[in-house]
């Protein structure tokens, strides 16, 4: 009898976690599947009542549409352009610090490490309108340089990569290719660099996503369309006078879409890469 | 002997110099850091606190003005404003948030759930889009309209409809919500994580000496749980601080005062007014705002579950 009733109050909990879930994953789920129930269907589905909640026939339509009021592949390509070029940047400059900092002793290195970490305590906005200046008197408006140069600079990059090679990075392996008369940039590319593979993967997910995503920035130094990254552009489809809701979303949800789909494929990956990241640090 | 010697000096100024060219190669490695933040990072800090001094346009002479930018700035009512909204923000997007991911985290973690990795995916999902898309999207839901999707629902339960985007409540929940929905499946996530490294044995030791599920969760999982907690308190604190792509989405180029956030009030001032004296003010301020207010985190968090 009492087992019963425990186990009934076991199974009623159960049912209340499952509806939560159930609830929350509807919840996170549903704008992106309304986006796609905009992106296919006519403006006016959308403004009646009740809107629209399935699929339409617009897809086409409502895409063709971006294409002629924003440039929709050139923005892509920037923004593939500024987010494949800084990772990669980042990726090697960050990894090469990380190594000295982890393998190599030289004077007032500990002080250095500990400016770096400090560094990352300081808000963006901080120093935004002279950035501004800087980036206009090097004549780089509406170069993707003011994106890619400045997006190399990553403090918790180099705090990540020092850790992971610290702790993979065996010191005997180091030792030895130093009496064999390895250059040091030779081991830090043959001996540390195979090795830590799996931080690169992590640093690469968070620092790409932090590029492709980036406004405020992008929006100050890039002001026109053909330097536009994709979220720049994005914008520029609800300044229009007339809001066609379904090319709108058709926009958004096409340049949504490609990183969706990494996302899912790649989802272990990622969601461990971009809250280790926030854990570790 | 001699000779002896001569081997011995050579090899040690060998390793000597083996040692000074690791720290070369060691400051080399480091350098490009250290250059790209000089210019990029560093010097416009300074500048930032030189300019706030300073009445300029961007174009002509600097001249100097003492603290009337930051007087200037402090008797505009609508840096106030913009002050009480992103403070409002604040606490209806992070609180609610930072709550549902402990709670969802626990369901996440709870014994015998099945189809975990598929909840996992689907609720850290929304953090894989991008802030510009959710705004966008987010805004034609919150839209004033009979037929926005929000008061079609709010009708079903026989609400009338709101004007979402010009009233003062509206907008700070539309933009709340924005927030909310894309950072709530990374803070689970986050705790989650935390959770799961709770030692096992810990509640099971407890379960022997009779605690309720109650008592689990005061004397274990929120002690164990409270560096993982003021981390979140925190990054989500800095975060809301520095609100900005959601507001200029959702209300545009107006700059509408329900809506108004710090970091939207200085980047107006800054390239819309160009008067970059005021701006560099209030980025100071909003500087020393964002240390205040992690410092009284850090503070409280310190003190809570003690």
């Amino acid at each position: 009898m009492s087992e019963k009733t425990v186990s009934n109050k076991v199974s009623i909990s159960k049912l209340f976690v499952y509806a939560l879930l159930v609830i929350a994953s509807f919840l996170s789920i549903f704008p992106l599947y309304w986006m796609f129930v905009m992106a296919t269907n006519h403006n006016s589905a959308i403004n009646s009542v009740p809107p629209a909640f399935i699929p339409g026939s617009e897809l086409v339509t409502n895409f063709t549409n971006v294409i002629n009021t924003i440039d929709f592949w050139g923005a892509i390509g920037n923004s593939l352009i500024v987010s494949v070029v800084a990772t990669l940047g980042v990726l090697f400059l960050c990894s090469l610090a990380g190594f000295a900092f982890a393998k190599f002793e030289f004077k007032g290195k500990n002080f250095l490490f500990f400016a770096i970490l400090i560094t990352m305590m300081i808000p963006p906005q901080l120093g935004l309108i002279p950035q501004y200046i800087i980036i206009s008197k090097l004549d780089w408006l509406n170069d993707l340089k003011a994106i890619i140069i400045p997006g190399l600079i990553d403090a918790f990059g180099i705090f990540w990569m020092r850790q992971y090679i610290s702790s993979n990075v065996p010191n005997e392996l180091v030792d030895a290719a130093k009496v064999d008369g390895c250059s040091n940039f030779r081991i830090y590319w043959n001996i540390a660099v195979p090795v830590i593979i799996p931080a690169f993967a992590t640093l690469a997910i968070i620092k790409f996503m932090y590029i492709w995503n980036d406004f405020l920035w992008p929006l100050i130094v890039l002001r026109e369309e053909s330097s536009f990254t994709i979220q720049v552009a994005l914008r520029g489809l609800i300044d229009n006078y007339v809001r066609d809701n379904g090319m709108i979303l058709s926009g958004t949800f096409w340049a949504t879409v490609p990183l969706i789909i990494v996302f899912l494929l790649l989802n272990r990956l990622f969601i461990q890469s971009l809250t280790e990241g926030a854990v570790k640090s | 002997m001699a000779k002896t010697e001569t081997t011995l000096k050579t090899a040690k100024r060998s390793s000597l110099s083996e040692r000074t060219k690791e720290a070369i190669s060691g400051y080399i490695y480091i350098s490009p850091f250290f250059v790209l933040f000089a210019i990029f990072g560093l010097f416009p800090i300074i500048f930032s606190f030189y300019l706030g001094f300073q009445k300029w346009n961007g174009l002509g002479e600097m001249e100097f003005v003492g603290l009337q930018n930051f007087k200037w700035v402090l008797s505009d009512e609508i840096f106030w404003t913009s002050l009480s909204n992103t403070l409002i923000m604040w606490v209806l997007g992070t609180i609610p948030q930072l709550l549902f991911g402990i709670i969802l985290a626990y369901a996440l973690n709870a014994a015998l759930i099945k189809m975990k990795s598929f909840f996992r995916v689907a609720i850290f999902m929304p953090y894989v889009t991008s802030t510009v898309a959710v705004a966008i999207v987010f805004g034609i839901m919150f839209n004033s309209q009979d037929f926005g999707l929000i008061n079609v629902i709010l009708g079903w339960f026989g609400v009338d409809p709101i004007s979402w985007n010009t009233s003062w409540w509206g907008v700070k929940i539309a933009i709340s919500t924005m927030v909310f929905w894309r950072w709530v499946g990374y803070n689970t996530i986050i705790y989650l994580a935390g959770l799961q490294a709770i030692p096992n044995e810990l509640y099971e030791a407890a379960q022997i000496d009779g605690a309720t599920i109650r008592q689990k969760i005061q004397y274990i999982t929120i002690p164990m749980l409270r560096p993982i907690i003021i981390l979140t308190v925190f990054t989500s604190t800095i975060g809301a601080l520095q609100l900005f792509t959601e507001p200029l989405i959702y209300i545009g180029r107006s700059f509408r005062e329900e809506g108004i956030t710090v970091v939207l009030y200085l980047y107006r001032e800054a390239f819309t007014n160009l008067s970059f004296g005021p701006a560099s003010a209030a980025a100071i301020i909003l500087f020393i705002i964002i240390i205040i207010l992690s410092s009284i985190n850090v503070f409280v968090a310190n003190r809570i579950g003690r």
